[in-house]
């Protein structure tokens, strides 16, 4: 317990010592705001914009959960396939590498061309970049099912579908959530990327138009916005992944 | 006459590697009756675990035939007819010690709460009793094979194949689980094939004990224990117990060393 506190405290400590660091030091130079913003001015930008920030904050929240979602569900079954036959795999498995290959610089403008400025295009590159390590990691947890085990199944004369659920599932789970923790994170950028390069809305967009003209708090509360929102949602990805597969306290060691 | 439990005749096993052939197994003829406990022993690569996976229908590339029961069964036709424990443990990291043990009956269509009260009913028996929450790794070695052992036998099959079940154990371990086994056998009376590297816990469990030859295997001695059942460990010095070993040393090619 004492060592969960600890946890959770070192943190916010380091990270308050951080910011009152970053005030004292824009106020000894005397730095000029939109420059760089003290903190005080961050929390300025945060209690007069907020309702701005927020509708801008639900754009992007959403972009960024539907592309997992889909990712998600595009890794998934594109993992199951590759694992379940061979000319699959030879089939998919190049595809999925060559996804990775295309750039995203020249990926989204092409999203903008063909699908305007609403939800989709950033939808669908927040999707790209998120697919990855899910579809990846789905297939190596997959492959990861000890053959022996397999093999003992077979012997008690388990149905194909018996096996893919009591050993390759649970099997592949791990790596299938550390996929999802990397793709959580991805999927941020992936939507701030998107909205940076034609948007009406999201906080991407915000940030563009409050770094023209010179506001910087506002950038700058745009920014913690997107960290809060990378880190809650790789830490609930944690969560969910614990309350899961409760056994892996028993194997994992340190985390 | 009731048919043998388990009739291996003239069977050839053969692998291949690279492009080769490489035979483990060459005219093999074997039974068991039922309720008979076999060992099996050879040295290493003389193809025991072959043996038992073709018998649980892992393996199919043979000659000969293999009847289970009086019915002559293809390998494909073989896997759920024997209940098999293979060389390492395999319990599941993730499913508890009580579900691991029912996994056999869950695979053999047994709903899953069923299954697992089947399984908690045997749990003192097998002195598992207070485990059944916990994982495998919070488990020792002696007690994750325990539950590999709950496992292959709550599966109720009348040929239970067991692979050098105490292979990985220590001294002390083995001894308590051979003890065991042993008495849990004399209570069930299943059919067994044991797969061991060791002649005293062959002679000390088994009713008959198969030697194998090396590579190509093939059956090159029968040896029928005399010693009286129940067994005891007050056997392991008796004579006839000593007699028996040195046979089968002998047949292992093992005695020749020792005596000069
Ligand atoms: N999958 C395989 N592919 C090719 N050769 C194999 C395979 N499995 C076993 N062999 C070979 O077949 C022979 C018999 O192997 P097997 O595992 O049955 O021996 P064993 O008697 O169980 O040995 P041990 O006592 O070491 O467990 C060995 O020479 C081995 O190298
Ligand atoms: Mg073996």
């Amino acid at each position: 317990m004492n060592d969960r506190i600890a946890r959770i405290i070192g943190p916010i400590l380091l990270l308050l010592a951080l910011l009152v660091g970053w005030e004292i030091a824009v106020r000894l130079t005397d730095t000029a705001t939109w420059m760089l913003p003290a903190p005080s001015d961050v929390i300025r930008a945060f209690k007069d914009d907020w309702r701005l920030l927020l509708t801008h904050t639900r754009v992007t929240l959403s972009e960024v959960l539907i592309g997992f979602g889909i990712a998600l569900a595009a890794g998934l079954i594109t993992g199951i396939a590759i694992d379940s036959s061979r000319i699959i795999e030879r089939a998919l498995y190049p595809l999925l590498i060559a996804s990775q290959t295309i750039p995203m610089v020249v990926l989204a403008p092409l999203f903008l061309i063909w699908f305007g400025y609403g939800l989709l295009p950033k939808v669908l590159v927040t999707a790209l970049v998120a697919y990855f390590p899910l579809a990846v990691n789905t297939v190596d947890g997959l492959k990861s099912t000890d053959r022996e085990l397999i093999r003992l199944m077979l012997a008690m004369g388990a149905k194909p579908g018996q096996i893919f659920r009591l050993a390759k599932v649970p099997s592949a789970l791990p790596m299938i959530f550390g996929g999802a923790r990397i793709s959580v994170a991805f999927a941020v950028i992936g939507a701030v990327f998107g909205e940076y390069v034609g948007a009406k809305e999201g906080l991407g967009y915000l940030m563009d138009r409050s770094a023209a003209m010179f506001e910087t708090p506002r950038v700058f509360a745009c920014i913690f916005i997107l960290a809060a929102m990378g880190v809650t949602l790789f830490a609930l990805v944690s969560l969910l992944e614990r309350i899961v597969l409760p056994w892996r306290r028993f194997t994992a060691g340190s985390t | 006459m009731q048919p043998p439990l388990l009739n291996i005749s003239n069977l050839t096993a053969t692998y291949m590697e690279d492009g080769q052939h490489l035979v483990a197994l060459e005219n093999v003829n074997l039974q068991v009756q039922p309720g008979e406990f076999v060992c099996l022993i050879g040295p290493s690569g003389s193809g025991k675990s072959t043996l038992l996976d073709i018998v649980s229908g892992l393996f199919a590339e043979v000659e000969g035939t293999v009847e289970i029961n009086g019915r002559a069964l293809a390998s494909a036709q073989r896997p759920g007819s024997t209940s098999y424990m293979r060389q390492r443990d395999l319990l599941m990291p993730w499913r508890t010690a009580l579900e691991n043990a029912a996994l056999a009956l869950e695979v053999h269509g047994h709903p899953r709460k069923e299954s697992q009260r089947l399984a908690a009913a045997r749990f003192a028996e097998f002195g598992l009793a207070g485990f059944e929450g916990k994982y495998p790794a919070q488990l020792s070695g002696g007690m994750r094979q325990r539950v590999a052992f709950l496992r292959t036998v709550l599966a109720e099959r009348e040929l239970l194949l067991l692979d050098e079940p105490f292979g990985a154990l220590d001294a002390l371990n083995r001894s308590n689980l051979q003890q065991w086994l042993v008495k849990l056998w004399e209570r069930e009376q299943q059919g067994v094939v044991m797969v061991t590297h060791d002649v005293d816990e062959a002679v000390f469990l088994a009713d008959r004990v198969i030697v194998l030859s090396a590579r190509p295997g093939t059956v090159i001695h029968e040896e029928r224990i005399s010693l009286p059942r129940p067994r005891t460990r007050a056997m392991l010095t008796s004579d006839a117990f000593l007699a028996h070993r040195a046979v089968l040393l002998d047949a292992l090619g093992l005695l020749e060393g020792d005596v000069a």
